[in-house]
């Protein structure tokens, strides 16, 4: 059976014309609120047409859909620069783990508005002195009656400065070991105590922050999944987290897709270089096969076998492409890559993508971390020893810090 | 596009797994290595005449059993896998590819039946010396002598040439390139094994001299030749898979249990995050793999590209991942006993085979359009 007979390329249809009637023109030289809320203003629209939440269930407002029109829907969005990056963490990773592990009243609450692009997500988990090791995080979370207070410090917390609730992991008890005592709840990013300071990256420009919690008050039902279950409820959000990093849609204009740098090499003729021509066609087929990787996992999750683990092979996968095309795109501009003239735009988006490609690498769990993964949790190999596993937590050294 | 095999394939899978656990174990596989027969004549018969799975691509009304390239594919990858010592590439995919992109009806009618059958054992020679796909128009020339076509000139690098009932060349005929049909047993033909760097896979020399030759008619040679070589790629990339996943196999279950300084010397990260890489490598490679196949058959305008990106990029990958298999298995994976070289040396003949890295990339680049 073919996987694009009927239904599927009716849905092709519509996507494409939607998107050629409704995908916004680049917001460039737009101030970041504008841009915001420009961004909203599609989402929704996106929503309404029926484009948002794809494949998650019609009663918490998705489409119910399968992996292959969430397939169609990545193809046809390849064509155009969606801003949808403000939703990425909603959609990737806080969306799919409140539909795992949320109570119906959090389902019903929540998941609307994050698809319609009215509310936006954060993810609170890494802090200065717990990022691989997330789950030697410090944050406090002390029962009060039915409440929760809050008193900690997250870090690299990407969105946060326009997010309105972050999925947030803290320590309910300290005296077990670490993966035991953690808790998942929803927070209200606009609650007294929560404060959001930007923190500049590498490119120069701040889209992650610290973020400080005090004496931050949560109630009872901001729990997500279960009280001391928080390390199961992290794992799930991990693993939707680097299913979505390796699928997800890269930008038409991306100065280091494939396409983009080949027609550089083609426009500055560098294109007869038999060696540049040679990199491109590897930078091509690396691209392609992990494409077809990615279709292949959603192909795989409509039959019935969910990526698990191999969500890593996409994740690193992605980290590792970035790095030969930053190779192939020094191997066509040449000098330019250094040095440009101050209108030239390109010269300034290939700069930041060439210093942005770290974060590819480290974010959403490093390539040694996914290296890691794959051998333990899909080839089965020996765990490495572990001297903390069944330490209670407030005996062990964690971080870099000092213990409080 | 679908990328995953569907019940029936995954059966066709099992079906020939178990079948090559039985018949094709590595001290078998030896066996015939060691041998002067080239192949195992009774494996052979199993596969083909007994499953019917020389005849994959041949529609039922060919003598085939219209399956298809995927299916095809996934009897690739369990050969590939388990180096079986069968012409199956060189008859069931080169030859029989041969003949039906030649669409000559008398070839078809003589050949296809045997082929499919596994009764005719095909091979296809389109190298010369420098073993270039399609440079046999260099050194193989064809003339019309009483009343009949005839060769003259060797080719080279011509895989199960040394056991073939019929060869497929490609020749210089008096108005340009042109394919023939010659019979294993045709008068001048000479053929001499060549020394293989992958013993599990023979290459001839084929020497003719005035040798008689039937000359296809029908499509374009040249054209036959790019749809061959495309054919080829997918199959070469379908072993690939194959091999990929046993080394894999093999080198997680080593490093498993072999210990070192107290320890699985698999919870070794330099050794673990070797082992990941090799799954990366393996898992995109089948992805790659998956797309050709079903191009191949659902989307033949999509297959000049998908298969110049299956050649370029699971060339290569295959020679790393059996090179970080002998690695990761430290000096036991570089004894002849381990099977680990033989994969080694698979995958770097399966590389060469339709040219060196340089053109691949270049057949790929321009098929882009770069
Ligand atoms: C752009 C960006 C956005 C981010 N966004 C968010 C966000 O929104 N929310 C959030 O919670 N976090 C976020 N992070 C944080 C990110 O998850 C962490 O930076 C990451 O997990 C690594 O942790 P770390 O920085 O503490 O490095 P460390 O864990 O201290 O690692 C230091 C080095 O040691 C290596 N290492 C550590 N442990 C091991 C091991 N067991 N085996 C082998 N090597 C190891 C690492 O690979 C790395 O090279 C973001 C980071 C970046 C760069």
């Amino acid at each position: 059976m073919d996987v694009e007979d009927g239904p599927v390329d009716t849905f092709r249809a519509r996507v494409r014309q939607w998107l050629a009637d409704n995908a916004p023109e680049p917001t460039v030289n737009r101030s970041p609120e504008e841009q915001l809320a420009a961004a909203k203003r599609f989402q929704a629209a996106l929503y309404d047409a029926g484009f948002a939440g794809i494949t998650w269930p019609v009663e918490f407002g998705g489409q119910g859909l399968t992996a292959a029109e969430q397939q169609v829907f990545n193809d046809e969005a390849a064509d155009y620069d969606l801003p949808t990056d403000p939703f990425m963490i909603g959609m990737g990773m806080c969306g799919p783990t409140l539909v795992d592990l949320g109570t119906t009243e959090q389902k019903t609450r929540y998941l609307r508005p994050l698809l319609r692009g009215e509310r936006i997500w954060c993810q609170l988990f890494s802090e200065p002195g717990a990022g691989s090791d997330v789950a030697s995080l410090q944050t406090r979370a002390v029962g009060d009656g039915s409440d929760w207070v809050v008193n900690g410090q997250k870090v690299w917390t990407s969105g946060a400065q326009q997010a309105d609730f972050g999925a947030l992991l803290a320590r309910t008890d300290p005296d077990v070991p670490k993966h035991q005592g953690l808790t998942m709840f929803i927070v209200d990013m606009h609650a007294p105590g929560v404060s959001v300071r930007p923190l500049r990256d590498m490119t120069g420009r701040a889209p992650f922050n610290e973020v400080y919690f005090d004496d931050v008050r949560l109630p009872a039902d901001a729990v997500l999944g279960e009280v001391d279950g928080g390390w199961a409820a992290a794992v799930t959000m991990l693993g939707h987290e680097r299913v979505s990093i390796g699928g997800s849609v890269r930008r038409r204009h991306d100065p280091l897709a494939y396409t983009n740098l080949a027609e550089l090499a083609r426009r500055t003729g560098r294109a007869d270089d038999p060696v540049v021509r040679g990199e491109l066609a590897e930078l091509y087929a690396a691209e392609r096969a992990l494409t077809l990787f990615n279709s292949r996992l959603r192909q795989e999750a409509d039959s019935g076998t969910p990526p698990g683990a191999r969500g890593s092979v996409a994740k690193l996968g992605g980290a590792e492409l970035l790095w030969r095309a930053v190779r192939v795109a020094g191997l066509i501009a040449g000098a330019r890559t250094a040095a440009w003239d101050p209108a030239d735009e390109a010269g300034e988006e290939l700069a930041v993508a060439i210093n942005a490609t770290p974060a590819s690498s480290i974010a959403g769990g490093t390539n040694q971390i996914q290296r890691g993964i794959i051998g333990d949790r899909v080839l089965g190999l020996p765990k490495e020893p572990q001297v903390d596993r069944d330490v209670p937590f407030r005996e062990l050294r964690v971080g870099t810090q000092p213990r409080a | 596009m679908r990328l995953v095999l569907d019940s029936e394939q995954r059966q066709l899978r099992s079906t020939v797994r178990e079948l090559l656990a039985d018949h094709a174990p590595p001290t078998r596989v030896r066996e015939v290595m060691d041998g002067g027969d080239g192949y195992d004549p009774a494996l052979w018969r199993r596969v083909s005449a007994e499953l019917g799975l020389a005849g994959l691509v041949v529609s039922e009304s060919r003598g085939g059993s219209g399956a298809g390239h995927v299916e095809r594919c996934v009897v690739l990858e369990e050969l590939g896998r388990a180096l079986a010592p069968v012409p199956y590439l060189a008859s069931a995919a080169l030859a029989v590819d041969t003949v039906l992109a030649l669409e000559d009806a008398t070839l078809e009618q003589r050949l296809l039946a045997g082929l499919a059958s596994g009764e005719r054992i095909g091979a296809v020679a389109p190298a010369g010396d420098d073993g270039d796909w399609g440079s046999a128009t260099a050194s193989l020339t064809a003339g019309w002598r009483d009343g009949g076509w005839v060769l003259d000139g060797h080719v080279s690098f011509v895989v199960s040439g040394d056991v073939a009932d019929t060869v497929l060349a490609y020749a210089t005929a008096p108005e340009g390139p042109a394919w023939f049909a010659v019979s294993g047993d045709a008068a001048g033909l000479g053929r001499t094994r060549l020394r293989t760097l992958d013993p599990t896979r023979p290459m001839a020399r084929l020497e003719f001299a005035s040798t008689p030759a039937h000359r296809a008619d029908g499509a374009d040679p040249a054209a036959v030749l790019e749809a061959v070589r495309d054919r080829a790629a997918v199959a070469l990339t379908a072993e690939r898979v194959g091999m990929m996943s046993r080394v894999l196999e093999m080198t997680v279950d080593y490093t498993k249990s072999r210990v070192q300084f107290g320890r699985p010397v698999g919870s070794y990260q330099a050794v673990k995050h070797g082992c990941a890489d090799m799954y990366c490598a393996y898992q995109q490679a089948e992805s790659v793999l998956r797309y050709a196949a079903w191009a191949a058959d659902h989307a033949p305008a999509e297959l000049p590209l998908a298969a110049a990106l299956a050649q370029a990029h699971t060339g290569p990958a295959s020679f790393r991942v059996a090179a970080d298999a002998v690695q990761l298995h430290g000096g036991v994976g570089y004894t002849w006993e381990h099977d680990a070289h033989l994969y080694y040396k698979r995958a770097k003949t399966s590389e060469l085979l339709l040219g060196a890295a340089d053109q691949q990339r270049e057949r790929l680049a321009e098929r882009l359009g770069v």
